[in-house]
């Protein structure tokens, strides 16, 4: 049946086939993650995202929807400085979630393999 | 097969074993250290730092001086074990060598004198050996005893806490206090058969006779002393014993110039096992206080050596280095903990291949502010009015577009994501043509002047710069009569060693007030960059600690050197805070 409008191919998460280990993997080591409210305060103050494309609440929005790849190239322009650490009103540990993505990102990948 | 022959057996085999497998190892720790290591070994071996290593073994390894500064019972405890038991060996020796005057007799006539010397002994000075071996084996049993109470009562001590053990250790603790009372039976036991003690002694046995059936005690006390040394021996290399050798030859290693650069290697296993455990560190840490109690110096070393150190515990640590000013032994345990953190994190280090190469403007003095500094503008506005005043042709660098300064990464362990953001700045650095370069930050300052390869420029952190253009009248300051603390950031003291430069430049104008935890024993303001598994609720109990005993001094402001520190004490809304070039801006003369 045809409604006239249907799901964006490129926007849809489908939760069957969705990758969320990276995401439990993180979730596990570093809860304060969860508290997060999305804010922004974060990407506003980022080093690296002066220098460069990088937006920290867009790598978590792939570490949610499980966009391994794209998460792997955006997670490495992290400077781990530590701003975003500061000026998180809600304390979430920002520095150790990067460094859980980027060690889940080689765990998976090599059990791939 | 006689008794006599054959009961010194399980010491013999366990002094056998004990040194077969340490020099094993110290051969396999130097065929495991780089080229360049052992060329610095061949180099240090006939010069005068084998001397001063030899003098330290001794002042460290027996008389533990630096334990006696930190903890007196421990010290004492420490230095009868180590002193007591050397002595006993070395004069038991010469006693031996006098009875033969020979130096040719069966090594074990030494070791089981008393077993087997059972005549009336006349050579001269007998009486003498045998009082001063009774009283090393007294000095000794002291320790002991000391030992017991503190593994009950480790209060007593001014220890909070001491080190959990494995189940070997309990064996090995155990045949060691067994050891000396052991041996003052036997010998009180021999006296009062054979009369061969002291006057004392043969008094003692020859009461003891009067109760005990001394006769049939001898040969089975002498035997479990033989066993319970061998015991001792062969659990030794297996649990922290291992540091009575080990720790000898860290200090060599240590002297004759061997580091980590970076990576783990041998040396490592050389520095772990020199740890006695003593728990000196366990107290020291702030960590403490937030309820983390597993991720202290002591713990990493044992989870080094029981090749179970997990993520968890590594990258717990605020690397303050308290740990490692305190340390007894001297094991340089930031620079482990931060090669373990290289080692564990190499698969994943970024490559940042999207840094530019930016233009470099020609002056004398580039200034760094760095992340953290425009994290706080207001020291950020303060340096570049000190530096406008000071008519410096200067650079200010990082003014809208820089990398980081690398330090983060480094404590991180992203030895080789580090290399990268150093090697862009050190090349806009060195095109500037500047020979002095100003961090207002010490997490900065400490990776300028350790990593970066500038040998041509100057890295000035801002409170000895700005105490040079105060010295150089480039800058007046005028007289305030507010009262302060000054904190010790970690990266700028224990660190880096700048411990009076901002005293000076602060007693310029105010009343700067001394505290009780300063300079090597500063606390850490519980912000470190370091630390990255620590909460945000344990960090703020660890700032609220420290400015509570800034406040019970009663000063008008604690000022600062460190951006972090800054940031992480304004949090706790407990007393203002101001960074240094803040206080001397606020008392600049204006020449007019």
């Amino acid at each position: 049946m045809d409604f006239g409008f249907a799901p964006i191919e490129t926007r849809s998460i489908d939760i069957d086939i969705f990758d969320s280990r990276i995401l439990k993997y993180v979730i596990k080591y570093e809860p304060s993650l969860l508290v997060c409210l999305s804010c922004g305060g974060c990407t506003a103050t980022c080093s690296a995202g002066n220098l460069t494309d990088f937006n920290v609440r867009r790598m978590q929005l792939m570490l949610r929807r499980g966009e391994t790849e794209n998460l792997q190239t955006e997670i490495n322009k992290c400077m781990l400085c530590g701003k975003c650490l500061l000026v998180c009103p809600r304390g979430v540990n920002l520095r150790n979630v990067v460094m859980l993505i980027k060690k889940a990102l080689v765990i998976y990948k090599n059990q791939e393999k | 097969m006689k008794f006599d022959d054959i009961f010194y057996y399980p010491f013999l085999a366990g002094t056998i074993y004990l040194f077969a497998v340490i020099i094993g190892r110290f051969i396999r720790w130097f065929l495991g250290l780089s080229k360049i290591d052992k060329i610095r070994i061949r180099k240090g071996f006939f010069s005068v730092k084998t001397l001063q290593s030899i003098w330290e073994s001794i002042r460290e390894g027996l008389l533990h001086f630096k334990m006696y500064r930190v903890n007196k019972l421990l010290g004492y405890m420490h230095m009868s074990f180590a002193l007591g038991w050397f002595l006993l060996i070395v004069v038991g020796h010469i006693e031996t060598s006098c009875y033969y005057g020979t130096l040719n007799f069966p090594f074990q006539h030494s070791i089981f004198y008393r077993y087997f010397i059972t005549e009336q002994t006349d050579f001269p000075g007998h009486v003498f050996f045998a009082y001063a071996m009774e009283f090393l084996l007294f000095y000794v049993l002291s320790g002991v005893l000391l030992a017991y109470f503190k593994r009950f009562k480790s209060k007593l001590f001014g220890m909070k806490k001491t080190t959990r053990m494995r189940y070997g250790d309990h064996i090995a603790l155990t045949s060691l206090w067994l050891i000396f009372p052991t041996r003052f039976f036997c010998e009180i036991c021999s006296a009062g058969i054979y009369a061969n003690g002291s006057p004392i002694f043969n008094a003692i046995g020859a009461f003891a006779g009067q109760y005990l059936p001394l006769e049939s005690l001898l040969k089975p006390l002498w035997a479990f002393y033989s066993i319970d040394l061998g015991i001792f021996f062969c659990a030794m290399p297996y649990t922290r014993y291992m540091h009575i050798f080990a720790e000898i030859n860290y200090i060599f290693l240590k002297n004759w110039g061997i580091r980590l650069k970076k990576r783990v290697n041998t040396f490592t296993m050389a520095e772990v096992y020199s740890c006695s455990r003593c728990g000196v560190c366990i107290d020291a840490c702030q960590l403490n206080l937030a309820g983390i109690k597993n991720s202290q110096s002591v713990y990493v070393l044992k989870n080094i050596r029981n090749k179970n150190l997990t993520d968890e515990v590594l990258f717990n640590c605020l690397l303050c280095g308290k740990c490692q000013e305190i340390c007894p032994v001297g094991i340089d345990v930031n620079n482990l903990r931060i090669t373990q953190r290289i080692e564990t994190t190499l698969q994943y280090n970024s490559s940042y291949d999207y840094l530019e190469t930016g233009i470099a403007k020609k002056s004398d003095v580039v200034y760094f502010a760095g992340c953290m500094t425009h994290l706080t503008p207001a020291i950020k506005k303060a340096m570049l009015k000190i530096l406008d005043q000071s008519g410096e042709n200067y650079w200010f660098m990082d003014e809208t577009k820089a990398p980081c300064c690398g330090r983060p990464l480094m404590l991180a362990g992203q030895f080789d994501a580090a290399q990268k953001l150093i090697d862009n700045n050190q090349k806009l650095i060195l095109d500037s043509g500047a020979k002095t370069l100003v961090v207002s930050c010490p997490i900065c300052y400490k990776v300028f002047k350790e990593d970066y390869m500038m040998p041509d420029v100057e890295v000035r952190h801002h409170s000895e710069y700005i105490l040079d253009l105060v010295k150089q009248g480039k800058l007046t300051l005028k007289q305030s009569d507010k009262k302060i603390v000054y904190h010790d950031p970690c990266e700028l003291g224990r660190g880096s060693g700048i411990y009076e430069q901002p005293r000076e430049l602060l007693s310029y104008s105010n009343n700067l007030v001394p505290i009780n935890n300063e300079k090597e024993k500063a606390m850490c303001c519980g912000g470190s960059l370091a630390n990255l598994k620590i909460s945000m609720a344990e960090r703020n109990i660890l700032s609220e600690q420290v400015m509570n005993e800034f406040a019970s001094y009663n000063p008008d402001y604690v000022v600062t050197s460190c951006p972090l520190c800054k940031k992480t004490f304004a949090k706790t809304d407990i007393l203002p805070v101001k960074d240094i070039a803040e206080v001397v801006v606020e008392n600049i003369e204006n020449k007019n």
